[in-house]
């Protein structure tokens, strides 16, 4: 019989070699498993502390009711539906170039410089800092174009910012169509564009919405890039007003009411930025959440 | 160009990228024949297929020359296309379903062609479905989606779509891959039927497929014709090539 | 045929029109900051040499980055020291060591980390984090370095683990079989097969990581204190070339020097982010290359 190593038994115990490599495993997981924790940790007991020093001033009235006393009380609605706004005119811009630019990318392109010029240029777009977009939008659109401080430079500035993440997330959408479905077309005499519109656009769809849904969230938590092309401290308007602001003026946003409140307005009752930090924080979560939720639903009732 | 002949090939050359797939093959496929081609993996054969209806403009790198005539005329100086990839029909190696109704598989090339009329399509999606002989298992059904069909069904539900549009050639590349060897021989039979009205070109990789079902075959090996003849001859104890034989018989391949 | 031609038109428009944009963005920003290029109060090496940032000084405008770029980069430096490991650990987890259901649970918190908007960071690093860092350090004031640098980890981690989950789970699995075929453990593989193998992916995952720390502006903006110097320890105020512009740019004088150097600056921090994604994109495409 060979020998079983040293600590003798049976042919088939653990080697003394063999346990420490088990110990080194299962240290190795545990310490990646504190690691992974250690990124949940932060969200929840960020949300829990921002969450209990919101408490006072919380309530459906903070979210519908206009800013008193010098901002120092009242509510974020002005703010509210100058974000819903902004987000809404952007994604109007964004979505269809965005899509269309996937639709070239994933579809018609030719692996050239021209289309390798094109990809460079979509990350390269996805990576130019926010406050970099806000001088673009400050001297294209606020003075070039001469469309000044106003909803409409803002939401285009923010259009272009979000164009590169709805690209990528089209994009994904489409490759998730095999190939195979093309082909099939191709086969039987589809033009591209017939392929594309019967087979590729409608089982893409819904990946493509979750996208923009995703950046739905995305555009309402910026801040710099409207900060100087059309979003102010202070607007006046009516409480609950849907109808409130014009595409030439400028608006209130929930990431810029943040801001001023937290660092620009003295002797404000502490708990406002903290509700108001709740009230942005609280509605990309949700949206984000339910474009997750959205997305899982698809999952499971793929068509093949 | 000879009476009865539909297709001929004129040293077809192709190549992905600085790769050459085919070598510069010549052959000729006769009127209402079944043209075995057979060969290892690797050799071309899908390849070949993607050049007659041209779906091979699709691959960014793959650079043609040769000439291919249908009915005597060069397939690259077809204006349209689409009206030629319609006069041929393809069945892939997998079969696919599109994510569409079973109706609207079927309807979908008549459409792309711009058939409208719901009677008339009712019509080719019926005889269609019949000559694939899928239309007794899912008449009742036509509205359900045709990924959710089984993978024998689908394959023939592919072929269906491949008839829809009234081709005058079926090319199938290896049909047989993913289904079952009961499916395999209804669909053996299915392609009896058809060589009355049309030209077939069967690629495949059981050697006895082509033995039973073509009349001549060719094998194709690395991209280049090593022997093409009528099927006596190649499946017999001497075709004009020993590596015919031994491919045929098992010994290389 | 006509509208489908016309059609394929407008897609093929809509996708050059990526280049477009970023084109515009260079120039639109370069033709705001050109004019001051010919001034004769500004110079560019004193731009890039000089620590002394003035601009608004009435006899002696100064208009120096250099204490900015530090600034910059000691946060961004900092931030990485804290978010690479627990970026790449929080990837190793998720690819190697964690079950199925988990996996998606802890990629969906990702998710919404992700999706915190900066201002809500920059937020928590004023209030939360300035407190923590007064209690338990020496530091006179919260908002500082120490305090910037751990709001970007937070925002950096999110996008080093899910790229650096995609590097790894690209190790073809025959690398894995193979590995557990020869009698490895887990972190034998981890160690020895697969940080190899997936190493350009991840440093693409760090890179991804820089850039979007170097280009945040609101966190850094509230969290970093504002003091223009260069910092001698991590518990330093200082101020960054984003921060910078956002500060300054609400009160500079349109059409002045001052407005128009924020602009240079901005152009300068264009080409920073973009030789970082460049780079990063280079890392990548080599990866997809093998």
């Amino acid at each position: 019989m060979p020998d079983t190593g040293k600590t003798g038994g049976s042919r088939f115990s653990k080697t003394e070699f063999a346990e420490r490599k088990e110990r080194v495993q299962n240290l190795a997981r545990w310490l990646f498993f504190a690691m992974a924790i250690a990124m949940i940790i932060p969200l929840l007991a960020i949300v829990a502390y921002l969450l209990v020093k919101a408490w006072p001033s919380l309530s459906l009235e903070f979210v519908l009711d206009v800013p008193r006393k010098g901002m120092t009380e009242g509510g974020v609605w002005p703010a509210f539906v100058g974000t819903v706004y902004l987000v809404f005119i952007s994604l109007a811009v964004a979505t269809p170039i965005g899509v269309l630019a996937a639709v070239y990318l994933n579809e018609y392109a030719k692996d050239n410089w021209l289309n390798r010029t094109i990809n460079l240029a979509v990350i390269n777009l996805a990576g130019v800092p926010s406050i970099v977009h806000a001088l673009f939008g400050l001297g294209a659109f606020v003075y070039a174009a001469r469309f000044g401080y106003s909803i409409l430079s803002a939401s285009l500035t923010l259009a272009i910012m979000t164009l590169p993440v709805i690209i990528a997330s089209t994009r994904e959408a489409l490759a998730s169509v095999p190939m195979a479905f093309r082909e099939a077309c191709w086969n039987v005499g589809a033009t591209r564009w017939q392929t594309i519109r019967s087979i590729v656009l409608p089982n893409s769809t819904s990946g493509i919405l979750t996208g923009v849904i995703l950046q739905v969230s995305r555009a309402a938590g910026e801040t710099a890039p409207i900060m100087f092309t059309g979003a102010v401290f202070y607007k006046a308007i009516e409480r609950g007003d849907i109808f409130a602001y014009r595409l030439n003026e400028q608006c209130m946003a929930l990431s810029m009411h943040l801001y001023t409140m937290a660092t620009q307005v003295p002797n404000v009752d502490e708990s406002v930025p903290y509700a108001t930090a709740i009230v942005l924080l609280g509605s990309v979560l949700l949206v984000n959440a339910s474009a997750i939720a959205f997305r899982a639903w698809l999952r499971s009732r793929k068509k093949w | 160009m000879p009476p009865g002949e539909k297709i001929s090939v004129q040293n077809l050359r192709l190549s992905y990228g600085s790769k050459e797939v085919l070598h510069g093959i010549s052959f000729t496929v006769a009127e209402n024949e079944i043209l075995g081609v057979i060969g290892p993996a690797q050799s071309g054969k899908s390849t070949l297929l993607r050049c007659l209806n041209r779906t091979i403009d699709f691959v960014p790198d793959a650079r043609v020359s040769g000439t291919i005539l249908l009915d005597g005329r060069d397939i690259r100086s077809r204006i349209d296309v689409y009206e030629l990839r319609r006069s041929i029909g393809m069945v892939a190696p997998l079969p696919v379903g599109l994510p569409l109704t079973i109706y609207d598989n079927v309807a979908f090339a008549p459409r792309a062609a711009g058939l409208k009329n719901r009677q008339d399509l009712d019509e080719i999606v019926e005889r269609c479905l019949r000559q694939a002989a899928l239309w007794d298992e899912v008449k009742d059904r036509l509205n359900s989606l045709g990924t959710k069909l089984s993978g024998g069904q689908q394959q023939r539900l592919t072929i269906a779509r491949a008839l829809s549009h009234e081709p005058e050639v079926l090319c199938l590349d290896e049909f047989s891959i993913a289904i079952d060897p009961v499916t395999t021989m209804r669909i053996e039979d299915v392609l009896k039927e058809l060589r009355r009205e049309i030209t077939i070109i069967l690629v495949t990789n059981l050697t006895q497929q082509a033995r039973r079902l073509a009349d001549r075959t060719m094998f194709l090996f690395k991209g280049e014709i090593v022997e093409l003849d009528r099927n006596d001859v190649i499946f017999s104890d001497n075709p004009a090539s020993q590596m015919t034989y031994d491919y045929v018989n098992g010994i290389y391949g | 045929m006509i509208g489908e031609k016309l059609l394929e038109l407008v897609i093929r428009f809509s996708g050059i029109s990526a280049i477009l944009f970023v084109l515009a963005i260079f120039l639109f920003v370069f033709r705001e900051a050109l004019p001051v290029l010919t001034s004769e109060k500004f110079s560019v090496i004193q731009f890039f040499t000089s620590i002394e940032w003035y601009p608004t000084s009435v006899n002696n405008v100064r208009y120096g980055t250099l204490a900015l770029i530090a600034g910059t980069f000691s946060v961004t430096l900092l931030a990485m020291a804290f978010a690479v490991p627990l970026g790449l650990g929080g990837a190793i987890f998720l690819s190697e060591f964690c079950g199925p259901k988990l996996r998606e649970t802890l990629k969906i918190v990702i998710e919404l980390l992700a999706a915190i908007p900066s201002v809500v960071w920059g937020f928590i690093g004023l209030t939360v984090m300035s407190r923590i860092i007064v209690k338990y350090t020496s530091a006179p004031v919260g908002v500082n370095m120490l305090n910037g640098a751990i709001i970007l980890a937070l925002m950096a981690v999110p996008i080093i683990v899910s790229i650096g989950e995609d590097a790894l789970k690209a190790v073809p699995d025959a690398y894995r079989e193979a590995g557990q075929a020869l009698g490895a453990t887990k972190w034998q593989l981890v160690y020895r097969v697969l940080l190899p193998a997936a190493k350009n992916g991840l440093l693409a995952a760090v890179l991804l990581g820089v850039g979007r720390a170097v280009g945040e502006t609101m966190a850094v903006l509230m969290a970093t204190g504002h003091a223009v110097h260069i910092p001698h320890g991590i518990l330093d105020s200082i101020r960054t070339l984003t921060a910078n512009i956002a500060a300054e740019l609400g009160e500079a004088p349109v059409g002045s020097e001052h407005y128009r150097v924020l602009f240079l600056t901005g152009v300068l921090l264009f080409t920073i982010t973009f030789l970082v994604n460049l780079g990063a994109d280079l890392v990548i495409r080599g990866v997809r290359r093998k």
